[in-house]
């Protein structure tokens, strides 16, 4: 379970976070959806401590995040995370942009690493580009590499932010469908997205976020269909 | 032409004086580019982590090793040395100039090596839970090091050469032990060809093992 519970946080004098308040069950999948800045992503960055926060506090498996005897890099191995921009690790091929954690963070040897990034890999559909540079794949093809990636380290949630939002439309739908199959095995993930469809497909809650706040959260069915704030009736008119 | 007997003509032991002075090249350049490349790298990351305010320190202080000419340095340093009680030889003294003079040089390319991966590849291999020194250890390092050995090797092809200039203290360096043997031969074309020859021979291994490294890590 991931708590968040009253998180505030500040970029200088820009107040970001003020005082967000979300629960992730195990299993559940949540979409965020809101406006650009307003405070989706830096929520996600505290979530796995890549963002400090001012106050207020974040448990993942009851481990408190921000507390100073918390072991970050072990935390994060517990928390994957999927950015807007893949990342790939260009010197690397495919095989072994998986692998390389799972070796030097999580201590496997070098043949056990392999085989979860092949396990991993075929997992995303890639399994015939192991031997492939990243730089030789389409944007799609190394966003699931970046989801392999995460997945190698076996964690109980995902994180992803923004995800197809740099990808040619024509390469959207092969993304959008692995969340589809991780969301199908029972991950729990939050899922930031200006796809309304897909979150109104996979998502057990929405949430939308509106100048550092969650001004409305529940099933899509509420949120997106027949939402109660006229804040989030805007926003989706204009998203439409 | 009655003062020619005192000049004798180039002989086959003279090749071995030649060859002990490049050997003394060799070994200046080596420590010059080993302990510099060394200490480079910690100035550079040093420069990469703290921004504005190593740019107005060490930044400067590299800046001075860069762009004042060599041979000022090594004189500067030659004489200054003994008064705050060194009392330095001339190898080791144009030693310590070079490996600064090559350490400024090579931190400007390291930083620009450590620029080469953005930050969001960086957080991305922190958010797998790579440590600070393994993101460094193998994501920034090895793409780095890809991005910047060209200039690296420009680095110390540079200071092969440049280590010609501690002959001014009185090392017999290659070019210093070309210029006595000219002086006494009077052969200026063939002992010039010769140690060229030399300067290539040292230079070779540097500029052939980069072209190979450069081959080998092409990954697009
Ligand atoms: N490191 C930072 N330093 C200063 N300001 C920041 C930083 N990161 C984010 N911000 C600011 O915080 C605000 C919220 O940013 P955030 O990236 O969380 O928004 P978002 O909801 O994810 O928007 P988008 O849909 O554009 O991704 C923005 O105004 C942004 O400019
Ligand atoms: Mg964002």
């Amino acid at each position: 379970m991931i708590e968040v519970k009253g998180v505030r946080k500040s970029f200088g004098d820009l107040e970001v976070l003020k005082g967000i308040d979300l629960v992730v069950e195990k299993g559940e999948v949540i979409s965020v959806i809101g406006a650009s800045g307003s405070g989706k992503s830096t929520m996600l960055y505290c979530v796995n401590a890549l963002e400090s926060i001012d106050s207020g506090h974040i448990i993942v498996d009851g481990v408190d995040v921000h507390s100073r005897d918390t072991n970050v890099n072990r935390l994060r191995t517990n928390i994957g995370m999927v950015f807007q921009q893949w990342n790939s690790f260009p010197h690397l091929t495919t095989l072994e942009n998986v692998a390389l954690a799972p070796r030097i963070v999580l201590g496997k040897s070098k043949q056990e690493a392999l085989e979860i990034a092949r396990k991993q890999l075929e997992h995303v559909g890639l399994v015939d580009k192991l031997d492939v540079y990243p730089s030789r794949m389409s944007g799609g093809q190394q966003q699931r590499l970046a989801i392999a990636r995460a997945l190698a380290m076996e964690p109980n949630y995902m994180l992803f932010d923004e995800v197809t939002s740099a990808l040619d439309p024509e390469l959207v739908g092969e993304v959008l469908d692995t969340l589809r199959l991780l969301s199908d095995e029972g991950m729990s993930m939050i899922v930031v997205t200006h796809e309304i469809g897909f979150a109104r497909d996979v998502s057990d809650r929405v949430a939308y976020f509106h100048e550092g706040k969650i001004e409305e959260l529940g099933p899509p069915s509420q949120v997106l269909d027949n939402p109660e704030s006229q804040q989030t009736r805007k926003f989706l008119a204009n998203v439409r | 032409m009655g003062s020619s007997s005192v000049f004798t003509g180039f002989q086959f032991s003279d090749l071995g004086f030649l060859a002990e002075a490049a050997g003394r090249t060799l070994l200046i350049s080596a420590l010059a580019i080993s302990i510099g490349t060394f200490l480079g790298c910690i100035f550079g990351w040093i420069l990469s982590v703290t921004r504005v305010v190593g740019d107005a320190t060490l930044g400067v202080v590299l800046d001075v090793f860069r762009s004042v000419p060599l041979i000022i340095q090594l004189i500067l340093f030659y004489n200054f040395f003994p008064i705050i009680g060194f009392d330095l030889n001339p190898f080791a003294a144009g030693t310590v100039v070079l490996v600064f003079y090559t350490s400024a040089l090579v931190a400007a390319v390291v930083r620009g090596g450590i620029s080469a991966t953005p930050s969001a590849t960086r957080r991305a291999a922190r958010s797998l839970g790579m440590t600070y020194w393994q993101d460094l250890r193998y994501i920034v390092w090895p793409i780095g090091l890809r991005a910047v050995l060209p200039s690296w090797a420009g680095v110390a092809l540079g200071v092969l050469k440049d280590s010609a200039l501690v002959s001014v203290l009185g090392y017999v360096e290659l070019l210093r032990a070309s210029q006595i043997l000219i002086t006494r031969t009077q052969e200026p074309f063939l002992i010039l060809i010769i140690v060229g020859a030399f300067y290539f021979a040292l230079s070779f291994p540097i500029s052939r093992l980069t072209a190979r490294l450069e081959r080998t890590w092409q990954y697009d």
